[in-house]
């Protein structure tokens, strides 16, 4: 079969590029012919199936210090070239190195129209950035067995290069961009759910259809005040809005919240309130919203001198069947709001 | 709801009185329904000022 040979560029820190160690992090973006210091593997990887055409190298605090200029000027490197590919790395543990061999492989693939794969272990700060854009594929930490791995990034590249279908991240060995792809199933869901069932029960190895969010975990931040001296402001995801409900906040799948002024209120007047949360039965709620904020012992305790200041805005959404890219999203909106309103902590109740 | 709270990584989780009113309990006199609510803010306020290094449910005492 007569396939045109592909032109490959690498793209390596100064490190694997042989320049030089940290003394040479910070040297520009350059390029050399041909196959350069860890380069060689891809050539050896790709065998008759392509040649590495040009090496480019950028040191990691370059890389990282003045990240947008490097990307356009290593970008500029790779166009000369006129590859069929690019493989960035593959970066391993190297923090740096991973987030510019994103960088690189989604200008490249965005502003160029050409293949990129690149390579790193789970842990590279470069995966969380770039995993969506483009093709990163899973490596050790260290660069131990480069060979072997390389020749991983390669194919999935030469697939990338000739257009051939992609198979699952669990086949082809790369991380999860999250992209849903529909497909023909073998078996039922009820057939698939119990041959699991049963694989689990023997101790055989299983794989879920579903992936679980991960939820990395949250630093507690420590309360620097004294209670005497804190503004604490009240927030929920029980639904509770004003007659009407202003902002229109949804009643499943929330992608909105809102700020209401309790300002002077010792209490909540359930005349003035409802709530569209479909997620529980709010009659209770609803009879008297302080079963689901306490504006009133809250209240009592700012009277008391027990806490500094009750904040005079309550935060509400509804939490129910949200996603959690827009609860992550309305959190973080909040939390910039009571930030910049001098509020120290936070009760925040939940249904 | 607490093992959710847990899972999903909320650092300092105090127990309340029930899905639909936490902070309340109709079954109980108006009295005792505001007693109960202080005391869950109380526990609160306990938790607020507590030093946590991963989530940690305030039981009731």
């Amino acid at each position: 079969m007569a396939t045109e040979t592909l032109r490959v560029v690498c793209y390596l820190n100064q490190f694997f590029g042989q320049l030089g160690g940290e003394e040479k992090a910070g040297v520009g973006p350059q390029v050399a012919d041909g196959a350069v210091g860890a380069a060689r593997a891809v050539q050896q990887a790709l065998g008759d199936a392509g040649t590495v055409v040009a090496t480019v190298i950028c040191g990691d605090n370059y890389a990282a210090e003045q990240a947008e200029r490097a990307v356009a000027e290593l970008a500029s490197l790779v166009a000369v070239a006129r590859p069929d590919l690019v493989v960035a790395g593959p970066a391993f543990l190297a923090g740096r190195y991973g987030v510019a061999c994103g960088a690189l492989c989604a200008a490249v693939q965005a502003k160029l129209k050409i293949p990129v794969v690149t390579g790193m272990h789970a842990e590279n700060p470069g995966v969380e950035l770039y995993r969506r854009q483009v093709y990163i594929v899973q490596t050790g930490a260290e660069a131990t067995r480069m060979l072997a791995e390389v020749k991983r990034l390669v194919a999935l590249g030469l697939k990338l290069a000739r257009g051939e279908a992609i198979g699952t991240p669990a086949a082809d060995g790369y991380f999860a961009r999250g992209v849903t792809r529909n497909v023909l199933a073998g078996a039922s869901a009820a057939d698939r759910a119990v041959a699991m069932l049963l694989d689990k029960l023997a101790a055989r190895p299983f794989a879920s259809e579903v992936p679980r969010p991960a939820f990395p975990p949250v630093p507690a931040p420590r309360l620097v005040k004294t209670l005497e001296d804190a503004t604490i402001a009240l927030v929920t995801d029980g639904g509770l809005v004003p007659q009407g409900n202003p902002d229109g906040i949804e009643a499943l799948n929330a992608t909105r919240y809102g700020a209401y002024s309790i300002g002077g209120k010792t209490g909540l007047d359930p005349a003035q309130y409802d709530n569209p949360h479909r997620g529980y039965d709010t009659t209770w709620v609803k009879q008297d919203p302080h079963r689901l904020v306490p504006v009133d012992v809250v209240r009592e305790l700012e009277q008391s001198g027990a806490i500094g200041k009750l904040h005079e805005t309550v935060y509400s959404t509804v939490g129910v069947a949200t996603t959690l890219a827009h609860s992550a999203r309305m959190g973080r909106e909040i939390a910039e709001q009571l930030r910049a309103a001098g509020v120290d902590a936070v009760i925040l109740t939940s249904t | 709801m607490t093992p959710v709270a847990v899972m999903v990584g909320a650092n300092r989780i105090v127990p309340a009185a029930g899905i639909i009113h936490p902070l309340g309990n109709a079954d109980l006199s108006p009295d005792d329904e505001k007693a109960l609510r202080r005391r869950i803010v109380e526990q609160a306020r306990q938790a607020l000022r507590t030093e946590v290094a991963r989530p940690t449910v305030f039981k009731p005492e």
